[in-house]
């Protein structure tokens, strides 16, 4: 609960190969992941940038959390710019291969031993694995309050309010401090990295790499061997093959051979 | 503000039968609900074990005896006011405390914004598997479920599977599987059971609630053919010239989910990933750049017709016809020509197409 001094605010934030630039490899059918540029992951974006609008309203602190390997620097570092006050890294080999539970597991450890939270963010989901998993287990092992899918929040008398999105209609929700929010996708323009943030970033000193030992977490609940599921096989999907037919030249004519061709296909009435 | 924690790992054999978690709304079953009982029902059988559902509420008790007869065998009902609504805390905690006194194998959710809500919070407190957005689901030669889900936008298939933890959890993407006939003379059983919440579990309020509202029209889920609608479109009122020509077409208007968020469209229009998945006879993308999460929703369509004014949209990758050209020129003509054809049928498409 805050008590007049900044809030502080950790928002999750995972890097993640750019979706648009991964292809299936030909030969080997598998995803060629090597060269493919990395960036924060989307909604996880969005989640910093409703960190920095509280912080723009109010004091704050804003703590960026990632678990995964030292290359996550580069998307820290994007955030520090971006007007993130510091950075923890969780990351250690024993780590590897962890699904949801060891992550959710990892991750709230690490809130725990960052301590004084008093708003956690999550993105909606991750563009590789997007299960949207991580941010409602974190919310359950520190059995904290969870609004997930939000797209608009403010901060009214210690308070948090937020609008989810469901499927059938939006629904405004109130709940104490400590809580954590999972962040809609595309709800806000996360801003870009200032001048002074990367001269903050230059300056060094504003991201720990934390091990597992330095949290305190037991190495017997996180990594490939203590996640409850495994990856068994991966099948390519093999798509339709699409005649990718290209109608070029005047509206009037080009409509007229689209009507053409779906008339013939037989999809729609003559 | 103890909440259970439980690791599944023990005494896996102590695990038996198969669950549904079961969405109601507003009197009625979600349609992911009543897909799972089909599909659960197939799992069941397979087994050799009994298939229940799950339906946490408030004077559920009439829903409950409408849901045995889409297949199920009995249905656990929890009733308590706090439990009218979906609310995260209070529904992981009868979820939770079920789960641990009867030990079913397998439970099932429908992967709504409510089922992986309850699905993530309650898969970290069990600390067991859950696999998110499965669309097929098998059993492997030692009987574990086999739970396959897209990966990366739809391109590949895993198959995971979680061989040590009990129970083994999986949501299921809506509109894969076929929802079951409802047979209004199916025996089972409701089982009531009690779990103890307070107010020390309501640790959210809802304040308001604005339900969507569908201004008729087909559903595009249902559809044969779906014209869809992306950022390209630049105002919600151009929604209304992509109507018209869903209507000439007989089909539904759909939307990417740029347009969606841009609060052009409601949620309930959106496919892909995050939307639903659609599978007309022909799909009318226009003006969608064509991004993995919005492919993954309409790429097993019957025909792809990508509208595009840039040559280089991923769209057209898998468009069978596409017209690179101005949306705001293509669809009036379309619109047009599809009246024309309307007016004269069956030799207008040869005299127009011979216009050259
Ligand atoms: C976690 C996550 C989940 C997501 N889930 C979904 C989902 O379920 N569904 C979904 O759709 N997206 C989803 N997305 C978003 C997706 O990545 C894209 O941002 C989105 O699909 C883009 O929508 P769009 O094609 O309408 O807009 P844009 O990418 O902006 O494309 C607009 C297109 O319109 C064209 N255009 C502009 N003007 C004209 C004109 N006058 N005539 C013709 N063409 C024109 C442009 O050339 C462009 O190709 C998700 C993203 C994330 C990160
Ligand atoms: N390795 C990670 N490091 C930091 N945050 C993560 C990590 N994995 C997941 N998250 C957070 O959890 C959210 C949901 O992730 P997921 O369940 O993988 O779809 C993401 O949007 C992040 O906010």
């Amino acid at each position: 609960m805050p008590t007049g001094g900044p809030i502080r605010i950790v928002v999750c934030i995972k890097q993640v190969p750019k979706a648009q630039e991964l292809q299936v490899d030909p030969k080997t059918q598998t995803l060629k992941r090597v060269g493919v540029p990395s960036e924060i992951n989307p909604p996880d974006a969005n989640a910093l940038e409703f960190a920095l609008r509280i912080k723009d309203d109010m004091p704050a602190e804003i703590v960026v959390l990632s678990m995964g390997p030292t290359s996550f620097d580069e998307s820290l570092e994007r955030a520090i710019a971006m007007g993130a006050d510091r950075a923890v890294l969780l990351t250690d080999r024993i780590l590897g291969g962890s699904d949801t539970v060891p992550t959710a597991h990892a991750l709230s450890e690490t809130i725990a031993k960052i301590g004084g939270y008093d708003l956690i963010l999550c993105g909606e989901e991750t563009t590789d694995a997007s299960t949207g998993h991580v941010g409602p287990g974190i919310a359950g092992h520190l059995a904290i309050p969870q609004v997930t899918y939000i797209s608009e929040m403010r901060i009214v008398d210690g308070k948090v309010r937020a609008r989810r999105t469901a499927e059938d209609g939006s629904e405004w929700w109130e709940t104490a401090m400590p809580c954590l929010l999972t962040v809609n996708f595309g709800c806000n323009r996360p801003r870009e990295p200032t001048l002074s943030g990367k001269i903050r970033v230059k300056r060094g000193g504003v991201i720990v790499h934390w091990s597992c030992a330095d949290v305190g977490i037991d190495p017997n609940k996180v990594g490939l061997r203590n996640s409850p599921t495994i990856v068994a096989k991966v099948d390519t999907v093999h798509l339709p093959p699409r005649a990718r037919k290209l109608f070029q030249g005047e509206a009037r004519e080009v409509v007229a051979q689209l009507l053409k061709a779906l008339v013939e296909d037989g999809v729609i009435a003559p | 503000m103890t909440e259970i924690h439980h690791n599944a790992l023990e005494g896996k054999s102590h695990f038996a039968g198969i669950w549904v978690f079961l969405e109601g709304r507003k009197g009625s079953l979600r349609d992911v609900s009543v897909q799972l009982i089909g599909e659960g029902r197939r799992l069941a059988d397979r087994r050799g074990v009994p298939l229940t559902g799950v339906l946490p509420g408030h004077d559920v008790e009439a829903l409950a005896r409408h849901a045995i007869g889409y297949g199920l065998d009995r249905v656990v009902v929890v009733d308590h006011p706090l439990l009218e609504i979906y609310r995260s805390r209070p529904f992981t905690k009868v979820m939770a405390t079920l789960i641990i006194r009867h030990k079913p194998e397998i439970v099932l959710y429908g992967a709504s914004k409510n089922g992986r809500d309850l699905g993530g919070r309650l898969h970290a407190v069990l600390e067991t598997g859950l696999a998110a957005d499965c669309v097929k689901f098998d059993l492997d030669d030692d009987g574990n479920l086999d739970m396959i889900r897209p990966s990366f936008g739809g391109k590949s298939l895993a198959h995971i599977l979680c061989k040590q933890h009990r129970p083994q959890m999986a949501s299921a993407r809506r509109n894969v599987f076929l929802a079951p006939r409802h047979d209004p003379s199916r025996q089972g059983a409701i089982v009531h059971e009690a779990v103890e919440i307070s107010d020390a579990d309501l640790d959210a309020k809802l304040l308001e609630f604005t339900e969507f509202v569908r201004e008729g029209g087909a559903r595009p889920d249902e559809a044969g053919i779906v014209v869809s609608g992306g950022y390209g479109l630049g105002d919600p009122k151009n929604f209304g010239m992509l109507q018209e020509l869903a209507d000439l077409l007989g089909g539904a208007v759909a939307a990417s989910r740029k347009a969606v968020d841009s609060g052009w469209i409601p949620k309930e229009f959106q496919v892909g990933q995050t939307g639903m998945t659609v599978r007309p006879k022909v799909y009318f993308a226009i003006g969608i750049s064509g991004a993995v999460q919005h492919l993954a929703g309409m790429q097993e369509s019957g025909k792809i017709v990508a509208i595009n004014i840039d040559p280089k949209a991923a769209i057209f990758e898998i468009a069978d016809y596409g017209i690179v050209g101005n949306l705001f020129q293509i669809v009036p003509e379309m619109i047009q020509q599809l009246k024309e054809l309307k007016a004269r049928p069956a030799k207008t498409v040869e005299a127009v197409a011979t216009i050259r």
